[in-house]
This record gives structure tokens, C-alpha cells and sequence, in this order.
């Protein structure tokens, strides 16, 4: 009998003692977890995708709890995200446009010729390290789709020798802008729909001569433009979007049809 | 010294179609076009504009910092722009355009011979800088940079790389057969700079004739001797040679005077000779036109900036008669030929014959048929039978760096696998049978974990 009791009262002692220790360390050692971050982290998508400039949705969110990141640090979150992270940092968000990516070339293989033969790794990156055209034209799509092997949404196919962007599925992660070899996309506001269609910096015939949808620098889109957004440099045309109303008088206009408005295929 | 290095392969050589053609000065009509940047740095910068009369040797580009080269003039004429014009990676770039006169009027005549004696160790290396010399072996590394390492008496070898391992190549052979005293000479004033070194001179044993020839040259000189080497690929290689003759491996994190050796191509070494002892400038190079599909193959001296077509055309063309360059691999009326600057195993494929002959250049070889296509029909999925780790000269493993760089598990094939380690020698795309694109998948990686280290490098 006493044997039971001395054991019975032996560990429950060491329980007592062990619990104590407990809770003292687990006081000392206590890591103070920002609950802001908490509940920024829960309003981020959680795609780890990486489009924000910071090493995930984890980190994003511990910055923006930090403030050093604003609350509209989320490209894919988009208005919606930047509300919720904003009504727990206690600030408001500024509106901004979601943006979309888009491909700066029209070319596709109806309307350019390809004159090369380039054999080897079907890959965009791959093939701009040779010295071998895949398109005559220098500047413009391979059409092998290495964005379209990084699209996190499957928002981009090449069709026809030429990248296109899915506008509804795009989340503006930035992820092909960072792959393309030729720099031929950019992310550009939703509403935004008039974008010069090619990249292009050869002289107006040189142009024309590889490509039927190239900008052959005619300047008749700079002509029309009432507000002063259409530029012409470096023999391209370039739209500057802040200017833009969207009027659509320049597409119009562009002989080559690389002037895109709201209706054409973007 | 083991002679050799682990590893390599044996490709058919090829080198009987030019090997026995003496150079040949090839004096170009057309425009001259000169890239602003033709060597590993910072390009240089244009120093003359639209209508400025040069001549020959003339400087036109100076060099923007220590990692540079300076850039002279191979014809007199005047300058018809500087603009952007295609040049052999198929980019389009900023480039000097010279309206040739074809006379060729020299600024000097280079004739007066100084003493190289009386000169001190700053003095060479000053006027290897000014002649804008650089590593006339491919890489176009500038060579003043190279002969200053941080500790000159450290260096033990002084490798002068006539090996020329690629296969149908031969105008590094050429050179030393005819320019043997030359190179001597070079070699002689490098190793004023570096007091402790040996110099060594690399020839594969398929070469007797210029290793007889530099062996005549040297003669009883101490600090110098002539080296047979084995003949295998790529025993031209930089860290090939040098583990062959110091048996050092280093990381590519490394230069070679970080193991005790300068390593210097033939044609470099006449380069610095003429430079030296003569004030020339680098406006020409030993450069051999070859290829099954090339109607006279042969040894030539061209001028920087000559173009590609002009040079082909002026040695009988194709042999498949019309010489209509489009695209890439050439399209003529008989068939599809591949065009290479360099050699097949590490040459280039260029799209267009139109582009200019830069510095580091030393061949161009046409082929009447395109190995790619032909591999590209064969291949299968990798076998794993591990040849190409046996063959690797660097030890590497490419089938596993492969399928990294599949998978764009760059972490892996960067730190893991050490693939920035390739050099890509082209070896492992030789021997597989899978036929698998080896060496081009590792250049993909490469370049994208560089452009990786750009951006994030960027970003701090």
C-alpha cells in the first residue's frame, strides 16, 4: 500500500515540477507571432508564385505586416486582396487596375516568312543562343512557347507560330515576361486595349519585307492621335497608355494592322 | 606531366581537306563592318563617326575599361555609319561600317623592328593593350587582362596552346609551320613577365610537320620546350591542356594563373609578337575555310570585318553550285547545307553568310549535310548507359545535369551537379547514342542561371 502511495505522490511531483519548468520556458522563449501577419498571409491566394518580388505568399505577407511592402503588394490578388489586407493594416488601399499580359507581336506564320531551319531544342531560350533565325524577323515570337511552359494558369498558347494571352485567365504573375528571350511581353492594364502589336526596330521596308503585320513606321497612327499618346522612335510606334481614351482612331488608321483596338484578338 | 587529360573522344578529323594549303593574305572589296563588341567585357566605344577618312590599323574603337579591347581599322576607306547591323549569334548589334577603297593604305608600315630587349615588362603589356589583342582561341578574352594576374611570380607555365583539337581546323597547324620563329619570340617576351615560368608549347601528335618546325625554333633555349600531345578531344582546351601539363583542376569560379598558368592560342602569341616588336595592331587573323561543301578549302589571313559570303565566294563558293545564303542552314538549289563558325564541335550555326569575321574567329566550315537533322531523327530517350560521364573532360555528369535541366531544376544542376562547370566541349552530344541534344541543354541552363544571377544581382 505504501508503495503505491510514495510512487503515486513520487510522479506526481515530477509532473508538478516538469509543468512548471513548461511553462516557464515556453514564457521565456515565447516567439511573439504578429497577428497581422496571420491575417494577411489568410487573404493572400497562396500560389507561391513568386510575382510580387518576394519569395512567396509567407513572405509577402510578413512584409506587408512589417510595412514594408505596400498592401497592394499582390499582383494576383488583384483590388479584391488589397481591400481585405488593407482593412487589417488599417489602411486603405489604393484602386488599382488589374493587369494582363501582353504578347508585342503579330506574327504568325501566315503572315511571316521563316526562311531558317533552325533544328534543336524546341525552346524559345534555346533558340535565341543560335545562330540560326526561327523567324526572318529578329525581334519578333519563336513560337516554341516558353512562356507557355511557365504560365502558372495556362493563360498562354501558341497558335499559328505566334503567343497569345488568355486575358480572363492571366493574373499578371509576370512569370513569361521574365522568360521570354526577346522581350516581347509586358503587363498592361485590363483596360487598356490599344497596344501597338510588334517590336520591331527595323526600317519601315525591311519590315515589310519579312513580315506582313509589322510596323513599317508610316507615323499615321501619330497623325491621328488627338491626344498626344502615340510616339514614334527607334522605328516602332509606341502608345502611352495614361494618355490613351481608347478611341481606336489610330488602329484604324495603321495600314499594317498592328494596332490593336478593343474588338481585334489580343 | 601526364600529357593528357581524363576523359575526351575522338571525332573523325577531317583535316586533310586544308591542312597542306599555306596561308593566304585574302584582301576583301566590300564593306567592312567591325562589332563593337568582339571580345568577353565591356564593348568598346566608337571613336569615329559618319564620313571620318581611316586606314589601315587605325584605331576606331577604344576600349571602355580594363575589361576591354580596343578595336582598329583592317582597311582604308571611309566610315559609312555606326549603326546596328547582324552580326554571327544572329543578333543585330552596334557596329563601325567601313566603305573599303581597296587600297589599303597603312597607317605605318609596321616594318621597323623595335629592339625587344630594351623594353621593360610595362612597356609589353602596354602595347599588347593598345594593339587590342585578345585570346584569338574563341573566347576573345583580352589579353592584357590575362598576362597581369594578381602575382606574376607565382606562375609556373606559360601554355602556348597550339593543340588545335577540333576537328577540320588547321590554321593554327599552318601558322606554325610557317611563323614558327615568330611564336618563339612571343613566347620569349611573356616569359620576361613571369620570372618563374616555364613556357610550354602544346601540339597534338597528329601535327609532325609543326611540331618539327617548332621544335627547329626553339632550339637549345632553356626556359622553353615543345610538347607532343596526345591527340584527342578537347585537348585544346584550356583546363584540358592544363591539367595535362601542371595536372591542376580548378573550379570555373577560377582563373588559371590561380593554379600557376597563363594559357595563350598560337595565333594570340603572334598577335603579341607582331604587337610588341613591330607596334601592329590586331586587325588580322590566321583563319582556315573548310567544310565538304567548300569548293577549295584552305588556310587564310583575313581582316577583321570581312564578311563571311565575300571570303566563301572569293575561294570558288559551294560546291553545290549557287551561293543564294537564306536563313538558316543554307538553302541552295542542290540542298540544305549547315554553315559552322569554328569547327562542328564547337562552331557556331549562323543563319546567313552575310555577317562580319570577328576577332576571335579562326574558321568557318561549311558541311553538305546537317548532323542535327540527322541526330534529331535518331534520338530516343537516355539510355543510361553513362558514356558521357566517361567522355566528360570535366568530370561531370551530363545525363543526370540533363534531366535537371529538363525538369529546369536549376538548383540542382547549378549546385548539385555542378553544371556551370560545362565547358561545353560538345563531347557528351558526341558519344551519346540516344542522340540526345546535350550540349545545347546545358548551354540553356547555363545562360539562364547567369541571366538569373543578373537579375537578382541587379535587384540588391
Amino acid at each position: 500500500m505504501n508503495i503505491i502511495l510514495v510512487t503515486t505522490l513520487v510522479i506526481a511531483a515530477i509532473g508538478i515540477i516538469v509543468g512548471a519548468g513548461l511553462v516557464a520556458t515556453g514564457k521565456k522563449f515565447a516567439v511573439k507571432v504578429d497577428e497581422r501577419e496571420v491575417a494577411v498571409r489568410s487573404q493572400l491566394p497562396g500560389n507561391n508564385c513568386g510575382a510580387c518580388g518576394y519569395a512567396g505568399c509567407d513572405a509577402l505577407a510578413a512584409a506587408i505586416a512589417k510595412g514594408d511592402a505596400p498592401v497592394n503588394a499582390c499582383p494576383v490578388g488583384g483590388n479584391p486582396v488589397a481591400k481585405e489586407i488593407g482593412r487589417v493594416m488599417g489602411i486603405n488601399a489604393e484602386e488599382t487596375e488589374r493587369k494582363v499580359a501582353f504578347v508585342a507581336c503579330k506574327g504568325s506564320c501566315e503572315v511571316t516568312k521563316n526562311q531558317g531551319n533552325y533544328i534543336g531544342i524546341r525552346d524559345c531560350r534555346a533558340a535565341v543562343m543560335s545562330g540560326i533565325s526561327v523567324t526572318d524577323c529578329s525581334y519578333g515570337c519563336l513560337g516554341f512557347g516558353s512562356c507557355v511552359e511557365v504560365c502558372p494558369q495556362e493563360a498562354i498558347v501558341v497558335k499559328d507560330g505566334v503567343a497569345i494571352v488568355n486575358r480572363n485567365r492571366c493574373i499578371s504573375c509576370g512569370l513569361c515576361v521574365k522568360t521570354c528571350p526577346r522581350g516581347l511581353i509586358s503587363l498592361v492594364p485590363v483596360s487598356k486595349v490599344v497596344q501597338v502589336q510588334c517590336s520591331n526596330h527595323d526600317k519601315g521596308p525591311a519590315v515589310k519585307k519579312i513580315c506582313s503585320a509589322g510596323c513599317i513606321g508610316c507615323t499615321l497612327c501619330v497623325k491621328q492621335c488627338e491626344f498626344g499618346a502615340m510616339t514614334f522612335g527607334n522605328n516602332l510606334a509606341k502608345v502611352d497608355s495614361e494618355k490613351c481614351t481608347l478611341c481606336g482612331k489610330c488602329a484604324a488608321k495603321c495600314p499594317a494592322k498592328v494596332i490593336t483596338s478593343g474588338t481585334g484578338p489580343v | 606531366m601526364k600529357n593528357t587529360f581524363r576523359g575526351g573522344v575522338h571525332p573523325e578529323e577531317k583535316k586533310k581537306l586544308s591542312r597542306d594549303v599555306p596561308l593566304r593574305l585574302f584582301d576583301p572589296k566590300g564593306e567592312m563592318v567591325f562589332p563593337l563588341s568582339q571580345h568577353i567585357g565591356k564593348p568598346a566605344k566608337a571613336i569615329v563617326k559618319k564620313g571620318d577618312p581611316v586606314l589601315v590599323g587605325q584605331l576606331i574603337a577604344e576600349a571602355d575599361g580594363f575589361v576591354s579591347a580596343n578595336i582598329h581599322s583592317s582597311c582604308s576607306g571611309t566610315v559609312k555609319a555606326v549603326e546596328m547591323r547582324r552580326v554571327l549569334t544572329g543578333q543585330m548589334a552596334d557596329c563601325i561600317v567601313i566603305d573599303n577603297d581597296g587600297q589599303f593604305t597603312g597607317k605605318e608600315s609596321w616594318a621597323a623592328r623595335d629592339d625587344g630587349g630594351t623594353l621593360s615588362n610595362n612597356d609589353i603589356l602596354q602595347r599588347i593593350q593598345d594593339a587590342g589583342i585578345v585570346g584569338l582561341g574563341g573566347a576573345g578574352f583580352p589579353t592584357h587582362v590575362k598576362l597581369k594576374p594578381k602575382d606574376p611570380d607565382a606562375i609556373r607555365w606559360v601554355i602556348a596552346n597550339g593543340a588545335e583539337c577540333e576537328p577540320y581546323l588547321t590554321c593554327n597547324d599552318q601558322l606554325m609551320r610557317s611563323k614558327g620563329p615568330e611564336i618563339v619570340e612571343a613566347l620569349e617576351l611573356v616569359l620576361r613577365l613571369f620570372p618563374n615560368a616555364e613556357g610550354v608549347i602544346c601540339i597534338e601528335n597528329n601535327k609532325p610537320e609543326a611540331i618539327k618546325e617548332m621544335k627547329k625554333a626553339v632550339g637549345d633555349r632553356a626556359r622553353m620546350k615543345v610538347k607532343s600531345m596526345i591527340t584527342k578531344y578537347p585537348q585544346g582546351g584550356e583546363r584540358s591542356l592544363i591539367e595535362a601539363i601542371a595536372g591542376a583542376n580548378y573550379p570555373a569560379s577560377q582563373l588559371p594563373a590561380d593554379v600557376g598558368c597563363i594559357v595563350c592560342n598560337v595565333g594570340t602569341l603572334y598577335a603579341i609578337q607582331r604587337a610588341v616588336l613591330y607596334r601592329e595592331p590586331l586587325f588580322s587573323q590566321v583563319f582556315t575555310l573548310t567544310g565538304e561543301a567548300v569548293s577549295q578549302p584552305g588556310n587564310y589571313i583575313v581582316r577583321d570585318g570581312t564578311s563571311f559570303a565575300e571570303l566563301v565566294e572569293a575561294a570558288g563558293g559551294l560546291k553545290n553550285g549557287t551561293n543564294a545564303m537564306v536563313g538558316g542552314g543554307l538553302k541552295t538549289d542542290a540542298k540544305a547545307v549547315k554553315a559552322l563558325v569554328g569547327g562542328p564541335m564547337m562552331g557556331i550555326a549562323i543563319g546567313s553568310l552575310d555577317v562580319p569575321i570577328q576577332k576571335q574567329n579562326n574558321g568557318l566550315t561549311v558541311l553538305d549535310f546537317d548532323p542535327v537533322e540527322e541526330a534529331e531523327g535518331l534520338m530516343t530517350s537516355c539510355l543510361h548507359c553513362g558514356r558521357c560521364s566517361t567522355v566528360c573532360p570535366m568530370g561531370l555528369t551530363p545525363q543526370l545535369m540533363a534531366e535537371a535541366a529538363e525538369l529546369n531544376n536549376l538548383e540542382r544542376y547549378e549546385k548539385k551537379l555542378y553544371g556551370l562547370e560545362c565547358i561545353q566541349c560538345g563531347s557528351c552530344s558526341f558519344c551519346c547514342p540516344a542522340k540526345r541534344p546535350l550540349t545545347q541543354t546545358f548551354k540553356k541552363a547555363k545562360g539562364e542561371i547567369m541571366a538569373k544571377r543578373q537579375r537578382e544581382g541587379g535587384n540588391k
